[in-house]
Protein backbone atom coordinates (compact mmCIF):
# COMPACT_ATOMS: atom_id res chain seq x y z
CA UNK A 1 0.00 0.00 0.00
CA UNK A 2 1.38 3.40 -0.91
CA UNK A 3 2.04 6.10 1.66
CA UNK A 4 -0.95 8.25 2.62
CA UNK A 5 -1.02 11.91 3.57
CA UNK A 6 -3.70 14.05 5.10
CA UNK A 7 -4.36 17.52 3.72
CA UNK A 8 -3.94 20.02 6.56
CA UNK A 9 -6.57 22.24 4.97
CA UNK A 10 -9.49 19.98 4.01
CA UNK A 11 -8.35 17.03 6.16
CA UNK A 12 -9.00 14.52 3.39
CA UNK A 13 -6.60 11.60 3.14
CA UNK A 14 -4.91 10.85 -0.18
CA UNK A 15 -2.35 8.44 -1.56
CA UNK A 16 0.93 10.26 -1.60
CA UNK A 17 1.42 9.36 -5.26
CA UNK A 18 -1.87 11.01 -6.16
CA UNK A 19 -0.92 14.27 -4.44
CA UNK A 20 2.56 14.08 -5.98
CA UNK A 21 1.04 13.73 -9.43
CA UNK A 22 -0.67 17.11 -8.83
CA UNK A 23 2.67 18.71 -7.95
CA UNK A 24 1.70 18.37 -4.31
CA UNK A 25 -1.38 20.55 -4.67
CA UNK A 26 -4.40 19.05 -2.91
CA UNK A 27 -6.68 17.65 -5.66
CA UNK A 28 -9.76 18.59 -3.65
CA UNK A 29 -9.11 21.98 -2.04
CA UNK A 30 -6.01 23.30 -3.80
CA UNK A 31 -3.86 23.45 -0.67
CA UNK A 32 -0.19 23.81 -1.61
CA UNK A 33 2.00 21.32 0.21
CA UNK A 34 5.60 22.36 0.63
CA UNK A 35 7.98 21.33 -2.17
CA UNK A 36 11.60 20.45 -1.50
CA UNK A 37 14.09 22.49 -3.55
CA UNK A 38 14.71 19.42 -5.71
CA UNK A 39 10.98 19.01 -6.37
CA UNK A 40 10.67 22.72 -7.08
CA UNK A 41 13.49 22.68 -9.58
CA UNK A 42 12.16 19.61 -11.36
CA UNK A 43 8.77 21.37 -11.60
CA UNK A 44 10.22 24.17 -13.73
CA UNK A 45 13.54 23.06 -15.24
CA UNK A 46 14.00 21.06 -18.44
CA UNK A 47 14.79 17.39 -17.81
CA UNK A 48 18.22 17.08 -16.23
CA UNK A 49 19.32 20.60 -17.12
CA UNK A 50 19.86 21.75 -13.53
CA UNK A 51 23.44 21.99 -12.30
CA UNK A 52 23.97 23.19 -8.74
CA UNK A 53 26.58 25.85 -8.09
CA UNK A 54 29.24 24.33 -5.82
CA UNK A 55 28.84 24.78 -2.08
CA UNK A 56 32.17 26.13 -0.86
CA UNK A 57 31.37 27.82 2.42
CA UNK A 58 32.79 27.05 5.81
CA UNK A 59 30.34 27.14 8.69
CA UNK A 60 30.14 30.75 9.89
CA UNK A 61 29.38 31.60 13.49
CA UNK A 62 30.08 35.32 13.20
CA UNK A 63 28.98 36.32 16.72
CA UNK A 64 30.25 33.08 18.25
CA UNK A 65 26.82 32.05 19.50
CA UNK A 66 26.70 28.98 21.69
CA UNK A 67 24.72 26.08 20.24
CA UNK A 68 24.51 27.48 16.72
CA UNK A 69 26.89 24.92 15.24
CA UNK A 70 24.76 22.09 16.66
CA UNK A 71 21.61 23.72 15.34
CA UNK A 72 23.11 23.82 11.85
CA UNK A 73 24.18 20.18 12.04
CA UNK A 74 20.69 19.14 13.12
CA UNK A 75 19.12 21.14 10.31
CA UNK A 76 21.45 19.58 7.76
CA UNK A 77 20.34 16.11 8.84
CA UNK A 78 16.68 17.02 9.09
CA UNK A 79 16.33 18.93 5.81
CA UNK A 80 18.97 16.94 3.95
CA UNK A 81 20.38 20.22 2.66
CA UNK A 82 23.61 22.10 3.36
CA UNK A 83 21.85 25.42 3.83
CA UNK A 84 18.48 27.13 3.43
CA UNK A 85 18.96 27.88 -0.27
CA UNK A 86 20.04 25.95 -3.34
CA UNK A 87 21.43 27.86 -6.30
CA UNK A 88 22.38 26.77 -9.77
CA UNK A 89 21.70 27.00 -13.47
CA UNK A 90 19.15 25.30 -15.67
CA UNK A 91 17.21 25.74 -18.85
CA UNK A 92 13.48 26.40 -19.12
CA UNK A 93 12.11 25.45 -22.54
CA UNK A 94 15.68 25.52 -23.76
CA UNK A 95 16.55 28.98 -22.46
CA UNK A 96 19.24 29.31 -19.82
CA UNK A 97 18.64 30.93 -16.47
CA UNK A 98 20.06 31.15 -12.98
CA UNK A 99 17.82 29.82 -10.25
CA UNK A 100 17.75 29.97 -6.44
CA UNK A 101 15.30 28.03 -4.29
CA UNK A 102 14.94 28.64 -0.58
CA UNK A 103 13.85 25.95 1.84
CA UNK A 104 11.69 26.68 4.85
CA UNK A 105 12.66 23.25 6.23
CA UNK A 106 16.17 24.48 6.96
CA UNK A 107 15.95 26.69 10.04
CA UNK A 108 12.78 28.33 8.76
CA UNK A 109 14.52 29.44 5.59
CA UNK A 110 16.30 32.07 7.66
CA UNK A 111 18.87 34.25 5.91
CA UNK A 112 22.36 34.14 7.36
CA UNK A 113 25.70 34.89 5.74
CA UNK A 114 25.78 31.78 3.56
CA UNK A 115 22.21 32.16 2.34
CA UNK A 116 22.78 35.84 1.57
CA UNK A 117 26.08 35.08 -0.10
CA UNK A 118 24.61 32.37 -2.32
CA UNK A 119 21.68 34.55 -3.35
CA UNK A 120 23.92 37.56 -4.06
CA UNK A 121 26.31 35.35 -5.98
CA UNK A 122 23.47 33.91 -8.06
CA UNK A 123 22.33 37.41 -8.99
CA UNK A 124 25.84 38.51 -9.90
CA UNK A 125 26.29 35.36 -11.96
CA UNK A 126 23.05 36.23 -13.77
CA UNK A 127 24.31 39.75 -14.43
CA UNK A 128 27.62 38.40 -15.75
CA UNK A 129 26.00 35.91 -18.09
CA UNK A 130 23.08 38.20 -18.85
CA UNK A 131 20.73 35.36 -17.98
CA UNK A 132 17.48 35.89 -16.08
CA UNK A 133 17.55 35.13 -12.37
CA UNK A 134 14.61 33.31 -10.80
CA UNK A 135 14.32 33.13 -7.02
CA UNK A 136 11.75 31.07 -5.12
CA UNK A 137 11.52 32.58 -1.64
CA UNK A 138 10.48 30.87 1.60
CA UNK A 139 11.77 32.38 4.78
CA UNK A 140 10.93 33.53 8.26
CA UNK A 141 13.44 36.37 7.81
CA UNK A 142 16.90 37.12 9.09
CA UNK A 143 18.83 34.40 10.94
CA UNK A 144 19.10 35.93 14.37
CA UNK A 145 21.83 33.48 15.42
CA UNK A 146 24.21 35.48 13.23
CA UNK A 147 23.39 38.80 14.87
CA UNK A 148 24.14 41.92 12.85
CA UNK A 149 25.58 39.82 10.01
CA UNK A 150 22.11 38.46 9.26
CA UNK A 151 20.84 42.03 8.91
CA UNK A 152 23.68 42.80 6.52
CA UNK A 153 22.44 40.09 4.15
CA UNK A 154 19.49 42.34 3.37
CA UNK A 155 21.94 44.99 2.22
CA UNK A 156 24.07 42.50 0.30
CA UNK A 157 21.21 40.85 -1.59
CA UNK A 158 19.51 44.17 -2.37
CA UNK A 159 22.76 45.65 -3.67
CA UNK A 160 23.13 42.59 -5.89
CA UNK A 161 19.59 43.20 -7.14
CA UNK A 162 20.63 46.78 -7.93
CA UNK A 163 23.54 45.46 -10.00
CA UNK A 164 21.24 43.09 -11.82
CA UNK A 165 18.98 46.01 -12.62
CA UNK A 166 21.85 48.23 -13.79
CA UNK A 167 23.00 45.45 -16.11
CA UNK A 168 19.45 45.24 -17.49
CA UNK A 169 19.13 41.59 -16.52
CA UNK A 170 15.65 40.50 -15.42
CA UNK A 171 14.90 39.26 -11.90
CA UNK A 172 11.82 37.12 -11.37
CA UNK A 173 10.70 36.44 -7.83
CA UNK A 174 8.29 33.69 -6.86
CA UNK A 175 7.02 34.16 -3.31
CA UNK A 176 6.08 30.88 -1.68
CA UNK A 177 4.66 30.11 1.74
CA UNK A 178 5.80 31.75 3.96
CA UNK A 179 7.96 34.76 3.08
CA UNK A 180 8.38 37.29 5.85
CA UNK A 181 10.80 39.60 7.68
CA UNK A 182 14.16 40.55 6.25
CA UNK A 183 13.66 38.54 3.08
CA UNK A 184 10.42 40.38 2.27
CA UNK A 185 12.17 43.67 3.09
CA UNK A 186 15.00 42.95 0.66
CA UNK A 187 15.37 40.99 -2.59
CA UNK A 188 11.96 39.28 -2.37
CA UNK A 189 10.20 42.56 -3.17
CA UNK A 190 12.66 43.62 -5.85
CA UNK A 191 11.70 41.47 -8.81
CA UNK A 192 10.99 43.01 -12.17
CA UNK A 193 8.07 40.64 -11.88
CA UNK A 194 6.92 39.30 -8.51
CA UNK A 195 4.84 36.13 -8.66
CA UNK A 196 3.32 34.21 -5.76
CA UNK A 197 1.78 30.87 -4.97
CA UNK A 198 -1.85 30.70 -3.91
CA UNK A 199 -2.39 31.19 -0.20
CA UNK A 200 1.24 32.02 0.58
CA UNK A 201 1.79 34.20 3.64
CA UNK A 202 3.76 37.25 2.51
CA UNK A 203 4.58 40.15 4.81
CA UNK A 204 7.17 42.00 6.81
CA UNK A 205 6.13 41.63 10.44
CA UNK A 206 4.81 38.23 11.45
CA UNK A 207 1.06 37.96 12.11
CA UNK A 208 1.55 37.43 15.85
CA UNK A 209 3.80 40.49 16.13
CA UNK A 210 1.16 42.64 14.42
CA UNK A 211 -1.59 41.21 16.62
CA UNK A 212 0.58 42.09 19.60
CA UNK A 213 0.92 45.68 18.33
CA UNK A 214 -2.73 46.31 17.52
CA UNK A 215 -4.15 44.19 20.31
CA UNK A 216 -6.64 42.29 18.18
CA UNK A 217 -6.89 39.37 15.80
CA UNK A 218 -5.96 40.00 12.19
CA UNK A 219 -8.70 39.76 9.58
CA UNK A 220 -8.80 36.47 7.64
CA UNK A 221 -6.50 36.44 4.63
CA UNK A 222 -4.34 39.31 5.93
CA UNK A 223 -0.85 39.10 4.32
CA UNK A 224 -1.95 36.31 1.97
CA UNK A 225 -0.79 36.26 -1.64
CA UNK A 226 -4.32 37.35 -2.58
CA UNK A 227 -4.02 40.33 -0.18
CA UNK A 228 -0.65 41.31 -1.68
CA UNK A 229 -2.16 41.11 -5.17
CA UNK A 230 -5.00 43.37 -4.12
CA UNK A 231 -2.61 45.85 -2.46
CA UNK A 232 -0.45 45.98 -5.57
CA UNK A 233 2.75 44.32 -4.41
CA UNK A 234 2.71 41.24 -6.63
CA UNK A 235 2.00 40.85 -10.31
CA UNK A 236 0.20 37.54 -10.37
CA UNK A 237 -0.70 34.42 -8.44
CA UNK A 238 0.39 31.49 -10.55
CA UNK A 239 -0.82 27.90 -10.20
CA UNK A 240 1.97 25.41 -9.67
CA UNK A 241 1.14 23.54 -12.84
CA UNK A 242 1.40 26.81 -14.82
CA UNK A 243 4.63 28.03 -13.22
CA UNK A 244 6.98 26.64 -15.86
CA UNK A 245 5.09 28.06 -18.80
CA UNK A 246 4.68 31.41 -17.02
CA UNK A 247 8.42 31.66 -16.32
CA UNK A 248 9.10 30.49 -19.86
CA UNK A 249 6.94 33.31 -21.23
CA UNK A 250 8.66 35.89 -19.03
CA UNK A 251 12.10 34.70 -20.09
CA UNK A 252 11.08 34.75 -23.75
CA UNK A 253 9.72 38.31 -23.66
CA UNK A 254 12.68 39.64 -21.71
CA UNK A 255 15.51 37.87 -23.46
CA UNK A 256 15.51 39.12 -26.97
CA UNK A 257 13.09 36.95 -28.93
CA UNK A 258 10.55 39.72 -28.90
CA UNK A 259 13.17 42.42 -28.73
CA UNK A 260 12.22 46.04 -29.12
CA UNK A 261 15.77 47.13 -29.77
CA UNK B 1 44.03 43.23 -13.95
CA UNK B 2 42.92 45.67 -16.63
CA UNK B 3 43.41 49.41 -16.52
CA UNK B 4 39.83 50.04 -15.46
CA UNK B 5 39.99 47.84 -12.39
CA UNK B 6 43.45 49.05 -11.44
CA UNK B 7 42.06 52.55 -11.38
CA UNK B 8 39.20 51.45 -9.17
CA UNK B 9 41.50 49.74 -6.71
CA UNK B 10 43.70 52.77 -6.33
CA UNK B 11 40.63 54.90 -5.61
CA UNK B 12 39.39 52.38 -3.11
CA UNK B 13 42.72 52.17 -1.33
CA UNK B 14 42.92 55.93 -1.06
CA UNK B 15 39.46 55.94 0.51
CA UNK B 16 40.31 53.25 3.03
CA UNK B 17 42.83 55.54 4.64
CA UNK B 18 40.25 58.15 5.63
CA UNK B 19 38.96 56.65 8.81
CA UNK B 20 40.75 57.56 11.99
CA UNK B 21 40.24 55.52 15.11
CA UNK B 22 39.06 56.85 18.39
CA UNK B 23 38.84 54.37 21.21
CA UNK B 24 35.49 54.08 22.91
CA UNK B 25 35.30 53.72 26.64
CA UNK B 26 35.55 50.07 27.57
CA UNK B 27 33.58 50.46 30.75
CA UNK B 28 29.90 50.09 29.85
CA UNK B 29 28.13 46.78 29.47
CA UNK B 30 26.04 46.12 26.36
CA UNK B 31 22.89 46.39 28.41
CA UNK B 32 23.93 49.77 29.80
CA UNK B 33 24.39 50.94 26.21
CA UNK B 34 20.94 49.61 25.33
CA UNK B 35 19.41 51.65 28.15
CA UNK B 36 21.44 54.76 27.33
CA UNK B 37 20.57 54.53 23.64
CA UNK B 38 16.88 54.54 24.49
CA UNK B 39 17.00 57.25 27.12
CA UNK B 40 14.29 59.89 26.63
CA UNK B 41 16.68 62.87 26.96
CA UNK B 42 19.25 61.48 24.54
CA UNK B 43 20.02 64.07 21.82
CA UNK B 44 17.90 63.46 18.73
CA UNK B 45 18.45 63.62 14.98
CA UNK B 46 16.62 66.93 14.97
CA UNK B 47 19.01 68.31 17.64
CA UNK B 48 22.12 67.28 15.71
CA UNK B 49 20.76 68.63 12.42
CA UNK B 50 20.06 72.04 13.91
CA UNK B 51 23.36 72.06 15.76
CA UNK B 52 25.37 71.14 12.66
CA UNK B 53 23.62 73.27 10.06
CA UNK B 54 23.89 77.00 9.55
CA UNK B 55 20.37 76.91 8.14
CA UNK B 56 17.91 74.06 7.83
CA UNK B 57 14.56 73.68 6.10
CA UNK B 58 12.42 70.64 6.77
CA UNK B 59 10.64 69.15 3.75
CA UNK B 60 7.52 67.07 4.27
CA UNK B 61 5.71 64.20 2.65
CA UNK B 62 6.36 61.19 0.43
CA UNK B 63 4.13 62.46 -2.44
CA UNK B 64 2.17 59.18 -2.44
CA UNK B 65 0.34 58.83 0.83
CA UNK B 66 1.28 61.22 3.59
CA UNK B 67 3.87 62.72 5.87
CA UNK B 68 5.42 60.34 8.37
CA UNK B 69 6.38 62.31 11.47
CA UNK B 70 8.68 59.49 12.56
CA UNK B 71 11.02 60.49 9.73
CA UNK B 72 12.53 63.94 9.32
CA UNK B 73 13.92 65.06 5.95
CA UNK B 74 15.18 68.37 4.71
CA UNK B 75 17.97 70.49 3.32
CA UNK B 76 20.61 72.23 5.36
CA UNK B 77 23.74 74.24 4.80
CA UNK B 78 27.15 73.59 6.32
CA UNK B 79 29.61 76.30 5.42
CA UNK B 80 29.48 76.52 1.66
CA UNK B 81 27.77 73.19 1.24
CA UNK B 82 24.12 72.19 0.80
CA UNK B 83 23.37 68.83 2.35
CA UNK B 84 20.25 66.66 2.52
CA UNK B 85 19.42 65.28 5.97
CA UNK B 86 17.32 62.24 6.76
CA UNK B 87 16.65 61.08 10.30
CA UNK B 88 14.38 59.05 12.52
CA UNK B 89 12.31 61.04 15.01
CA UNK B 90 11.07 59.68 18.30
CA UNK B 91 9.92 62.97 19.78
CA UNK B 92 11.26 64.80 22.83
CA UNK B 93 8.36 64.20 25.23
CA UNK B 94 5.42 61.86 25.74
CA UNK B 95 3.10 63.86 23.50
CA UNK B 96 5.65 63.96 20.69
CA UNK B 97 6.50 60.29 21.24
CA UNK B 98 2.91 59.44 20.39
CA UNK B 99 2.68 61.70 17.33
CA UNK B 100 6.04 60.34 16.11
CA UNK B 101 4.99 56.74 16.79
CA UNK B 102 8.09 56.33 19.01
CA UNK B 103 10.31 56.62 15.97
CA UNK B 104 8.79 53.64 14.19
CA UNK B 105 8.17 54.58 10.58
CA UNK B 106 5.43 53.42 8.30
CA UNK B 107 6.12 52.85 4.57
CA UNK B 108 5.56 56.54 3.84
CA UNK B 109 8.51 57.36 6.10
CA UNK B 110 10.86 55.24 4.00
CA UNK B 111 9.37 56.62 0.78
CA UNK B 112 9.81 60.14 2.11
CA UNK B 113 13.47 59.33 2.86
CA UNK B 114 13.93 57.97 -0.64
CA UNK B 115 12.33 61.04 -2.14
CA UNK B 116 14.80 63.21 -0.23
CA UNK B 117 17.71 61.03 -1.35
CA UNK B 118 16.71 61.07 -5.03
CA UNK B 119 16.25 64.82 -4.84
CA UNK B 120 19.73 65.10 -3.35
CA UNK B 121 21.12 62.96 -6.16
CA UNK B 122 19.46 65.14 -8.78
CA UNK B 123 21.03 68.29 -7.37
CA UNK B 124 24.32 66.67 -6.40
CA UNK B 125 23.93 67.14 -2.66
CA UNK B 126 25.49 64.69 -0.21
CA UNK B 127 23.10 62.82 2.10
CA UNK B 128 23.50 62.50 5.86
CA UNK B 129 21.32 60.01 7.76
CA UNK B 130 20.74 59.88 11.51
CA UNK B 131 19.44 56.52 12.68
CA UNK B 132 17.48 56.22 15.91
CA UNK B 133 14.59 53.78 15.75
CA UNK B 134 13.43 50.63 17.53
CA UNK B 135 12.43 49.36 14.07
CA UNK B 136 9.87 49.80 11.33
CA UNK B 137 6.28 49.86 12.58
CA UNK B 138 4.72 46.38 12.75
CA UNK B 139 1.16 47.55 12.20
CA UNK B 140 -1.84 46.87 10.00
CA UNK B 141 -1.48 49.93 7.76
CA UNK B 142 2.26 49.40 7.39
CA UNK B 143 1.62 45.95 5.92
CA UNK B 144 -1.23 47.17 3.73
CA UNK B 145 0.97 49.88 2.26
CA UNK B 146 3.97 47.58 1.80
CA UNK B 147 6.53 48.24 4.51
CA UNK B 148 8.63 45.36 3.14
CA UNK B 149 8.66 46.83 -0.34
CA UNK B 150 9.43 50.31 0.97
CA UNK B 151 12.50 49.16 2.92
CA UNK B 152 13.66 46.86 0.12
CA UNK B 153 13.49 49.68 -2.41
CA UNK B 154 15.54 51.96 -0.16
CA UNK B 155 18.24 49.30 0.23
CA UNK B 156 18.47 48.95 -3.53
CA UNK B 157 18.31 52.65 -4.37
CA UNK B 158 20.73 53.83 -1.68
CA UNK B 159 23.24 51.20 -2.85
CA UNK B 160 23.63 53.01 -6.17
CA UNK B 161 22.88 56.61 -5.22
CA UNK B 162 25.34 58.81 -7.11
CA UNK B 163 26.13 61.18 -4.23
CA UNK B 164 28.00 60.56 -0.96
CA UNK B 165 25.86 59.04 1.80
CA UNK B 166 27.00 59.10 5.43
CA UNK B 167 24.98 57.38 8.15
CA UNK B 168 25.23 57.84 11.89
CA UNK B 169 23.55 55.53 14.38
CA UNK B 170 22.90 58.00 17.17
CA UNK B 171 20.70 55.89 19.48
CA UNK B 172 18.84 52.70 18.68
CA UNK B 173 19.67 51.00 15.40
CA UNK B 174 16.74 48.62 15.23
CA UNK B 175 16.86 46.02 12.48
CA UNK B 176 15.46 46.55 8.97
CA UNK B 177 13.88 49.79 10.08
CA UNK B 178 17.35 51.20 10.75
CA UNK B 179 18.90 49.65 7.66
CA UNK B 180 16.22 51.35 5.54
CA UNK B 181 18.16 54.60 5.94
CA UNK B 182 21.49 52.94 6.74
CA UNK B 183 23.09 52.08 3.40
CA UNK B 184 25.90 54.41 2.49
CA UNK B 185 29.57 55.07 1.97
CA UNK B 186 30.35 55.41 5.66
CA UNK B 187 28.51 54.13 8.70
CA UNK B 188 29.32 55.51 12.15
CA UNK B 189 28.00 54.78 15.60
CA UNK B 190 27.91 57.01 18.61
CA UNK B 191 29.85 55.43 21.44
CA UNK B 192 26.77 54.28 23.37
CA UNK B 193 24.51 53.57 20.40
CA UNK B 194 23.43 50.02 19.56
CA UNK B 195 22.69 48.26 16.27
CA UNK B 196 21.10 44.85 16.00
CA UNK B 197 18.89 42.56 13.98
CA UNK B 198 16.33 42.33 16.79
CA UNK B 199 15.94 43.87 20.25
CA UNK B 200 17.66 41.99 23.08
CA UNK B 201 14.18 41.42 24.52
CA UNK B 202 13.11 39.78 21.25
CA UNK B 203 16.29 37.74 21.01
CA UNK B 204 15.80 36.54 24.59
CA UNK B 205 12.22 35.46 24.11
CA UNK B 206 12.72 33.80 20.72
CA UNK B 207 16.16 32.22 20.94
CA UNK B 208 16.69 31.91 24.68
CA UNK B 209 12.96 31.29 25.29
CA UNK B 210 13.12 33.55 28.33
CA UNK B 211 12.23 37.25 28.01
CA UNK B 212 13.91 38.00 31.34
CA UNK B 213 17.29 37.13 29.77
CA UNK B 214 17.43 40.41 27.80
CA UNK B 215 20.61 41.56 29.55
CA UNK B 216 22.61 38.48 28.69
CA UNK B 217 21.04 38.51 25.21
CA UNK B 218 22.43 42.02 24.71
CA UNK B 219 25.92 40.72 25.48
CA UNK B 220 25.56 37.63 23.28
CA UNK B 221 24.25 39.61 20.32
CA UNK B 222 27.33 41.86 20.14
CA UNK B 223 25.44 45.03 19.37
CA UNK B 224 27.62 47.85 20.75
CA UNK B 225 29.77 50.29 18.81
CA UNK B 226 32.91 48.43 19.97
CA UNK B 227 31.55 45.10 18.71
CA UNK B 228 30.56 46.50 15.35
CA UNK B 229 33.83 48.32 14.89
CA UNK B 230 35.60 45.04 15.48
CA UNK B 231 33.34 43.35 12.91
CA UNK B 232 34.15 46.16 10.46
CA UNK B 233 30.42 46.75 10.03
CA UNK B 234 30.97 50.39 11.01
CA UNK B 235 33.82 52.65 10.02
CA UNK B 236 34.33 54.43 13.28
CA UNK B 237 32.98 55.35 16.69
CA UNK B 238 31.90 58.92 17.49
CA UNK B 239 32.80 59.79 21.09
CA UNK B 240 30.27 60.88 23.70
CA UNK B 241 30.86 62.74 26.93
CA UNK B 242 31.77 60.34 29.79
CA UNK B 243 28.24 60.46 31.22
CA UNK B 244 26.62 59.85 27.81
CA UNK B 245 25.69 62.13 24.92
CA UNK B 246 22.91 63.82 26.89
CA UNK B 247 25.37 65.18 29.47
CA UNK B 248 27.19 67.22 26.81
CA UNK B 249 25.22 67.14 23.56
CA UNK B 250 27.31 69.87 21.91
CA UNK B 251 30.46 67.78 22.34
CA UNK B 252 29.02 64.92 20.27
CA UNK B 253 27.41 67.28 17.77
CA UNK B 254 30.80 68.81 17.17
CA UNK B 255 32.44 65.41 16.69
CA UNK B 256 29.74 64.49 14.18
CA UNK B 257 30.21 67.76 12.32
CA UNK B 258 33.97 67.27 12.07
CA UNK B 259 33.47 63.75 10.75
CA UNK B 260 30.99 64.94 8.13
CA UNK B 261 33.27 67.73 6.95
CA UNK B 262 36.31 65.46 6.75
CA UNK B 263 34.49 62.70 4.85
CA UNK B 264 32.67 65.01 2.48
CA UNK B 265 35.88 66.84 1.60
CA UNK B 266 37.22 63.49 0.53
CA UNK B 267 34.15 61.75 -0.93
CA UNK B 268 33.01 64.77 -2.96
CA UNK B 269 36.21 64.62 -5.03
CA UNK B 270 35.28 61.12 -6.30
CA UNK B 271 33.40 60.62 -9.52
CA UNK B 272 29.86 59.34 -8.94
CA UNK B 273 30.74 56.11 -10.70
CA UNK B 274 33.71 55.38 -8.47
CA UNK B 275 31.69 56.28 -5.43
CA UNK B 276 29.00 53.78 -6.32
CA UNK B 277 31.51 51.08 -7.23
CA UNK B 278 33.30 51.51 -3.93
CA UNK B 279 30.02 51.31 -2.03
CA UNK B 280 28.86 48.20 -3.87
CA UNK B 281 32.20 46.50 -3.30
CA UNK B 282 32.05 47.32 0.40
CA UNK B 283 28.57 45.83 0.70
CA UNK B 284 29.52 42.78 -1.36
CA UNK B 285 32.39 41.99 1.00
CA UNK B 286 30.65 42.68 4.26
CA UNK B 287 31.09 39.13 5.60
CA UNK B 288 34.78 39.37 6.35
CA UNK B 289 34.77 35.90 7.79
CA UNK B 290 33.24 34.23 4.73
CA UNK B 291 36.40 35.33 2.92
CA UNK B 292 34.19 36.67 0.22
CA UNK B 293 36.84 39.23 -0.58
CA UNK B 294 38.59 36.50 -2.49
CA UNK B 295 40.08 37.38 -5.87
CA UNK B 296 37.36 35.59 -7.78
CA UNK B 297 34.52 37.48 -6.10
CA UNK B 298 36.26 40.79 -6.73
CA UNK B 299 37.06 39.93 -10.31
CA UNK B 300 33.45 38.98 -10.97
CA UNK B 301 32.22 42.17 -9.37
CA UNK B 302 34.58 44.31 -11.42
CA UNK B 303 33.46 42.52 -14.56
CA UNK B 304 29.82 43.17 -13.71
CA UNK B 305 30.66 46.85 -13.17
CA UNK B 306 31.82 47.06 -16.77
CA UNK B 307 28.36 45.86 -17.85
CA UNK B 308 26.47 48.36 -15.75
CA UNK B 309 25.67 51.99 -16.15
CA UNK B 310 26.24 53.16 -12.59
ZN1 LIG C 1 -7.12 19.69 0.72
Amino acid sequence: MSKQIQCPSCHRVFDYDVVASYMKVCPKCGYHHRLTPAERISSIADGNSFAEFPFTYAFPNPIGLEGYQEKISQSRDKANLEEAVITGECTIDGRPCVVAVMSFDFMGGSMGSVVGEKIAEAMIEGALRHEPVIIFTASGGARMQEGIFSLMQMAKTSAAAALLEKSLTPLFIVLTHPTTGGVTASFAMLGDVNLAEKGALIGFAGPRVIEGTIGEKLPAGFQSAEFQLEKGFIDAIVAREDMKKTLSFLIRVHMGEHSNE
Amino acid sequence: MNKESAKLYSTVDAMEEIASTKEASEGRSSWECVLLSRQQNRPSASYYIHQICDEFMELHGDRYYGDDKAMITGIGTMGGRAVTFIGNRKGANMKENISCNYGMSNPEGYRKALRAAKQAEKFNRPVICFIDTPGAYPGLGAEQRGIGEAIARNLKEFATLRVPVLSFIIGEGGSGGALGIGIGDKLYMLENAVYSVITPEGFASILLRDPSQAQSAAEAMKMTSRDLKEFQIIHDIIPEAPGGAHTDPAFTANAIKETIERDLDNLCTKTPENLVRYRLRKIRNIDVQLHSDNPETSTKLLEVFTRCRL
